[in-house]
């Protein structure tokens, strides 16, 4: 009995041992999993080394080989599934309060790299203390969302006699909003002019409106007056997600949301790919390219590997900055003349090559498929025959 | 005020570390590559700004993946 329960303390540290030296040679999850499959299960030494060989060679049997062609296979991968897409979806599908771009349209806004989404937003977790009270998240909420003297008032009119403006406030949306006639007040002070109070009626003249183009431009700066908030954040949702509330917003600004008190910076996010490059860095926008990606598709019931997914990420963000997969980024900075020729304006880009006296070395595929060479460097064809005439290696072993 | 926040805490940035000269040249030995063909990095993004990296330097980034636990990336960085 003693003798049996020995050898398995034995055989297990012999796995811990020889996992170790796989460090390296497989992924930390396979690693692990290997680990947690065989602890606890009494075997010999030869048949941990069977287990652990048959794995390896498993794993090196699925890596990518060389030469292949992985940019077409994520390609197809992604390009076959969002056809499907385009048939069932081309609305606007609604978080019940506002709308999203979805589908195949948000998927285009990704890979095209654009300023700014069609529908830029954000999703604001809160901290420790705000995160399990509507109450408290509302607080944060109101110092979030842009207000501006429109969203307070019922009316701002002209008055064409004595060429002031004339705004009526609503007391029931400056009490919701937390503000107060004297807010309204202090924000019009930055005008120049003179504000005189009635009520909820603020009448603002200014000696700067000489005709009614002036008083038309005063108004429409009044209407657009910051009161408080946060500049881009249109509108502000609070919603329960598990045991916590959670704020969607209407509009997007990262950088100015991260530092409000009350929010959790570390996993607020925005699905705007260039703020996110811009405030957190290169890296965060590649996984948040991923991200976005996988959630259109998983939307959609969709199934593709997110292998592809990253390789699309890793691509765009190989310089350093987002590049859009297209004209202006990925496929226009292509070394090959001819591969670029192939993908969009090719008058173009064949005459700029003609006046720079460019050289296609044909070394990628779509160049050789054009100019219809055999075989075309992908697979076994990327195999190549080098003589180093010059190399210093040659050198050193001819003079031995 | 809130205090200043740290990046790194981010759930969607990784783990950065700037290599030394050193430990940078057995990476691109290793890797058999000329440091340009890695992926870059700007000099200007916050996370290289916030390690103090210069042009040149090389990045070491450990993002953390569902299908492999964690992977192993590096990136140059360029000026800009």
């Amino acid at each position: 009995m003693s003798k049996k329960s020995g050898a398995v303390s034995k055989s297990s540290s012999y796995l811990e041992e020889r996992l170790k030296t796989l460090e390296g040679k497989l992924p930390p999850s396979i690693i692990e999993e290997l680990r947690e499959k065989l602890q606890g299960i009494k075997l010999t030494k030869e048949e941990v080394d069977k287990i652990i060989n048959y794995v390896i060679e498993e794993y090196e049997n699925s890596l990518v080989e060389p030469g292949e062609a992985v940019g077409t296979v994520a390609a197809q991968s992604i390009g076959e599934p969002s056809t499907q897409m385009t048939l069932r979806t081309f609305h606007y599908a609604g978080v019940r309060e506002f709308n999203i771009t979805l589908g195949l349209p948000r998927f285009i806004e990704i890979v095209d790299a654009r300023r700014t989404p069609s529908t830029p937003m954000m999703v604001i977790y809160l901290d420790e203390e705000h995160r399990y009270s509507r109450k408290k998240a509302e607080e944060v909420a109101r110092r979030i969302q842009y207000v501006t003297i429109e969203n307070v008032s019922k009316s701002i009119s002209e008055d064409l006699s004595t060429l002031s403006i004339i705004i009526e406030l609503d007391p029931e949306l400056l009490k919701d909003k937390g503000l107060t006639v004297e807010h309204v007040v202090k924000a019009l002070q930055r005008l120049k002019g003179e504000i005189v109070v009635e009520g909820n009626r603020i009448i603002f003249s200014s000696p700067d409106i000489t005709d009614f183009n002036k008083l038309r431009k005063i108004r429409e700066r009044i209407t657009n007056l910051k009161l408080k908030g946060i500049r881009g954040i249109r509108r502000v949702v609070i919603r329960k997600e598990g045991d916590e509330y959670v704020l969607k917003t209407e509009g997007s600004n990262l950088a100015a949301v991260l530092t409000v008190e009350g929010v959790d910076p570390t996993r607020t996010i925005t699905n705007d790919i260039h703020e996110i490059a811009e405030v957190l860095g290169i890296e965060a926008a590649r996984q948040a390219i991923i991200n976005e990606m996988q959630s259109v598709l998983e939307d959609q019931g969709l199934d593709v590997d997110i292998r592809h997914l990253m390789l699309v990420a890793d691509i765009m963000t190989h310089t350093g900055r987002v590049r859009q997969i297209g004209r202006h980024g990925v496929s226009g900075e292509k070394e090959s003349v001819l591969a670029r020729a192939a993908f969009e304006v090719t008058v173009k880009q064949i005459i700029d090559a003609a006046i720079h006296g460019s050289v296609d070395e044909l070394r990628g595929v779509a160049e050789n498929v054009i100019v219809g060479s055999n075989p075309v460097p992908i697979g076994s064809g990327i195999v190549r025959l080098l003589m180093g005439f010059s190399s210093p290696q040659r050198k050193e072993e001819s003079k031995e | 005020m809130p205090k200043k926040f740290n990046i790194f805490d981010h759930v969607l940035v990784p783990k950065h570390i700037l290599l030394t000269k050193e430990e940078a040249k057995k990476v691109l030995k290793e890797l058999g590559v000329q440091p340009w063909q890695l992926p870059w990095i700007r000099a200007s993004d916050p996370a290289a700004k916030a390690l103090g990296a210069k042009p040149g330097d090389i990045i070491k980034i450990i993002r953390k993946s569902k299908l492999a636990g964690y992977s192993i990336a590096y990136r140059y960085v360029v000026p800009g």
